[in-house]
């Protein structure tokens, strides 16, 4: 009999393969019972569950609550625009506050890196990080790889390119640590002045050329420019951007093979990828969204599973 | 097994509740009798309850029974309940469709992990199957299919599950084994290979040719690990 090593999802660094193996497989479980006529399991009929979104979203936001209530769990959501957060109140006492309305479990999104983290240390409930700044984004990095795994048949051996912004992504980070625990090759691949310095120290190659590193993988992971994160320009023009790391259908039938293409979302049509890309068979990016709802249902199942 | 270092130790779970007559009819079957060894730790034994060929008798009455209520099957389905009634529902159907020459009988595999009432509850966490059912069972006659029946929770749970694919038009259960004296619930066979009385710190184990060994067995283990 299996179960989590952790009580909390805070980051892909402190799960392990076994972690990413049994969330998977039961993850396939859940993309079943979502595909039934009647997509509601009444497994999790005593939890509840707060969404703290202290950062705008709505994909994932959307995914989680779908994933909690077809678990049958109670689910609360609250956003920071409309909360006490406003008013002062420090982040314990915001937990705190809905933990005292007897909440098992916290779903959290916060701009501040290790805001899980400190959360999990402080409170007691199971804490599910849905993204701290740019640190990580664990639910999206295995729901990445599940596609990858849905699609190509395993993960392991493959190579994966990560394109764009890793700099301000959380997204890129989890997806690295996951893939290489899964065996994964990995490579980035942007502009010098959004890939971090060291990021090589991590294990993974860097190629500055669009397509080099397309024609080196086999998915191709296209992250989305972050413009409510760029400070300062880290690139002349969009258009241009778009010009040296955007990938149109041209450029995708001029490779010697097919690839998979995936998008963590939301897309800006025409800058990282054009609409017929978005759209075309060697996408996976609504295959993601759906595979997001199984993803969380397993992550929540497996830790609700642990609150005794 | 040495005889000397042999203990019995009885608990009467019931010797003082005088309230039911029932309870005191059947109190037998609640004294738990553990063989002790000398360091103290429990032998575990095991006793045969059905040979391979009672096995294969008793699947060829159960599928005869099947078709004497069920005739040709055209509205009727097989549903094996995971991770163990899938081996039987499996024989039944392949005894069916190869003895019979019913062929055209659908069968699915039903995983009720998610619909049980033990979440959180059971020492050991509950491990999901794969559910297979390529059918509504909308105005269906289900037939449920299981190698134990015990408490009779599992079945509460599929009778639960299974209103994910329809609303069917009966519902039957058919087990091998039935350890009767031990339901928690109002649920009883309708199909049914053997009864058989076990205390309850025992395990009946069902054993298939070709899944876990060479050939079909039924065992009784008593102190399973």
């Amino acid at each position: 009999m299996k179960e989590l090593s952790v009580n909390h999802l805070l980051g892909i660094k402190y799960i392990n393969k076994n972690d990413i193996d049994l969330i998977f497989e039961t993850a396939d479980q859940f993309k079943e019972v979502i595909n039934r006529p009647i997509k509601k399991v009444p497994s999790l009929r005593d939890i509840t569950i707060a969404n703290i979104f202290f950062e705008n979203s709505t994909r994932t936001k959307l995914s989680f609550e779908l994933a909690q209530k077809r678990l049958s769990a109670d689910v609360i959501s609250f956003s920071a625009a409309q909360s006490s957060v406003k008013k002062g109140e420090t982040l314990i006492d915001t937990v705190n506050n809905i933990l005292s309305m007897k909440v098992d479990m916290v779903v959290m999104r916060h701009s501040n890196p290790g805001a899980a983290h400190f959360l999990s240390r402080n409170v007691k409930a199971s804490i599910v990080n849905a993204g701290d700044g740019a640190h990580e984004h664990p639910t999206q990095a295995l729901l990445d790889s599940f596609s990858i795994r849905e699609r190509l048949g395993e993960v392991t051996g493959k190579k994966v390119v990560i394109v764009g912004d890793v700099l301000h992504s959380r997204v890129a980070l989890s997806n690295i640590f996951a893939l290489q625990m899964q065996g994964a090759e990995i490579m980035v691949c942007g502009p010098k002045t959004l890939i971090p310095r060291y990021i090589t120290n991590l294990g993974v190659k860097y190629e500055p050329n669009l397509r080099k590193a397309l024609e080196w993988c086999d998915v191709a992971n296209m992250l989305r420019v972050q413009n409510e994160r760029l400070d300062v320009n880290y690139f002349p023009s969009t258009r241009e951007y778009a010009q040296q790391y955007g990938v149109d259908k041209a450029l995708l039938d001029s490779l010697n093979k097919e690839i998979v293409i995936m998008h963590p979302g939301p897309i800006n049509r025409g800058v990282e990828i054009t609409s017929d890309v978005a759209d075309s068979q060697q996408s996976v990016i609504l295959d993601q969204v759906e595979n997001g709802v199984a993803i969380r249902m397993a992550v929540i199942y497996l830790l609700a599973s642990k609150i005794k | 097994m040495n005889k000397k270092n042999r203990t019995l130790k009885f608990d009467f779970f019931y010797s003082l509740n005088f309230t039911s007559k029932i309870q005191n009819k059947y109190s037998i079957s609640s004294h738990k009798i553990v063989l002790l060894q000398p360091n103290n730790t429990s032998i575990m034994s095991s006793k045969i309850l059905l040979t391979s060929k009672e096995v294969d008798i008793i699947l060829h009455r159960l599928a005869c029974q099947l078709i004497e209520k069920h005739n040709d099957f055209s509205n009727t389905v097989l549903i094996g309940i995971q991770p163990r009634g899938k081996f039987l529902a499996e024989r039944i159907a392949s005894i069916l469709k190869n003895n019979y020459g019913i062929a055209a009988v659908e069968l699915g595999f039903l995983d009720i992990t998610f619909f049980r009432d033990d979440f959180r509850r059971s020492d050991k966490p509950l491990e999901a199957n794969k559910t297979q059912i390529n059918f509504l069972v909308e105005d269906k006659n289900v037939i449920f299919i299981d190698d134990v029946l015990y408490t009779g929770r599992s079945i509460r749970a599929a009778l639960t599950a299974i209103q994910s694919f329809g609303r069917p038009q009966e519902i039957e259960l058919l087990v091998l084994i039935d350890r009767r004296f031990s339901r928690h619930l109002p649920i009883q066979p309708d199909y049914l290979g053997r009864q058989v009385d076990a205390f309850n710190n025992e395990k009946v184990k069902v054993q298939w040719k070709d899944v876990d060994a060479a050939i079909d067995e039924v065992y009784l283990i008593s102190n399973p690990s």
